[in-house]
């Protein structure tokens, strides 16, 4: 599967890593070249220095022929914009995207965007955690 | 009018101010406190610091009764998302986006922004009608209708010259809508010969406006 993610940041590269070493094509793009030090020494894949909200730089990095697109920056907009250049310009299959802020992932994924929201998923693990160790002090 | 806009630029300084001058009211949504504080004490209580992509910003703004949502901030992925924001969430009438990559007018429009615009785009149509040996120069384009109004100036080696429009094998979705000639503006009907020294306004499709200028100007 060819796969392309935009934002080698510690989810971007560890994701990228591991498809990698699953044996997908895998294609990472990062304004800054510094990010791709995060990827595993023995990643066989490509780097694209450049933001993933820019047509050309997504033409550049394969995404005509890309089964998946995975917007992982660290800026829920860059992320929204680029997901929905993957999906309306250049008809990816499957786009995932990740929104820090609850609300706006709650209007893109009603909008149909595949979207991931970490201070959501994180904040009810946390709470089992804290809800269950609070049931053990109870007398 | 309520008129909400995003993004407290230079853009966005002179556009507030301009239209608090013209009696609407306005709000102007900037994410640094410190040029919140200057607008604030020029402006008055018309200026709100926080993220206008976010949702709760957009709500303490009160754009559910906001008639135009207008981002001209200098990051186009946070224009488009105050304006689906503002559109989907708040179920604003119209939104405005400034667009700094000229690429992006056309996505913008596709992702549901009601109106784009790229200075960029501007300038090079400034430029465009400001150099006197192009013949044919395109003057405006009709968004949603996909049209463009074109403006092209006749001489002896026009294709179209000494004929009339009953003649003319136009394009299928082209019309001649006005022929200017000296001082005189001439609505053309089918009799209307062409002659060399006019200037030509036509309404055309947008995919058509290259067969529409090799047959007047022939360039």
């Amino acid at each position: 599967m060819n796969v392309i993610i935009m934002g080698c940041g510690r989810v971007g590269a560890r994701v990228a890593s591991l498809l990698d070493q699953n044996g997908h094509n895998v294609t990472v793009i990062d304004n800054n070249a510094a990010a791709f030090k995060r990827l595993s020494p023995d990643f066989a894949g490509d780097a694209i220095i450049g933001t993933g909200i820019d047509e050309d730089v997504l033409r550049s990095a394969g995404i005509e022929d890309a089964h998946a697109f995975v917007a992982v920056t660290n800026g829920d907009n860059r992320n929204i914009m680029a997901a929905q250049v993957a999906r309306t310009v250049f008809n990816v299959p499957q786009v995932i995207c990740r929104i820090y802020d609850p609300v706006r992932e709650d209007t893109y994924r009603r909008l149909g965007l595949s979207t991931v929201c970490p201070t959501t998923t994180v904040s009810a693990l946390i709470l089992d955690q804290v809800i269950s160790a609070a049931d053990s002090f109870r007398p | 009018m309520y008129i909400i806009v995003v993004g407290g630029g230079k853009v966005g300084y002179y556009l507030t101010k301009t239209l608090v001058n013209e009696g609407h009211e306005v709000l102007l949504i900037e994410r640094d406190p410190a040029k919140v504080e200057v607008y604030a004490e020029r402006f008055g209580s018309v200026v709100l610091a926080g993220d206008g992509a976010e949702a709760a910003v957009l709500a303490a703004a009160g754009a559910a009764r906001a008639d135009v949502v207008i981002a001209v901030t200098g990051e186009d992925e946070d224009n488009l998302v105050v304006c689906q924001v503002a559109k989907n969430k708040f179920h604003v009438g119209r939104t405005i986006a400034r667009v700094n990559n000229p690429k992006n007018e056309q996505l913008f429009r596709v992702l549901g922004v009601d109106v784009t615009v790229s200075q960029t785009n501007f300038i090079l149509n400034l430029i465009e009608q400001a150099i006197p040996e192009r013949n044919f120069i395109h003057l405006l384009s009709l968004r949603h209708a996909d049209l463009s109004i074109v403006e092209a100036s006749i001489d002896e080696h026009s294709p179209i010259a000494n004929q009339t429009l009953d003649e003319i094998e136009l394009p299928v979705d082209c019309v001649i809508a006005a022929i200017a000639r000296g001082v005189d503006v001439i609505v053309p009907r089918g009799s209307t010969r062409i002659e060399p020294g006019d200037e030509v306004i036509a309404i055309t499709h947008r995919t058509e406006e290259d067969e529409l200028r090799r047959l007047l100007v022939d360039e």
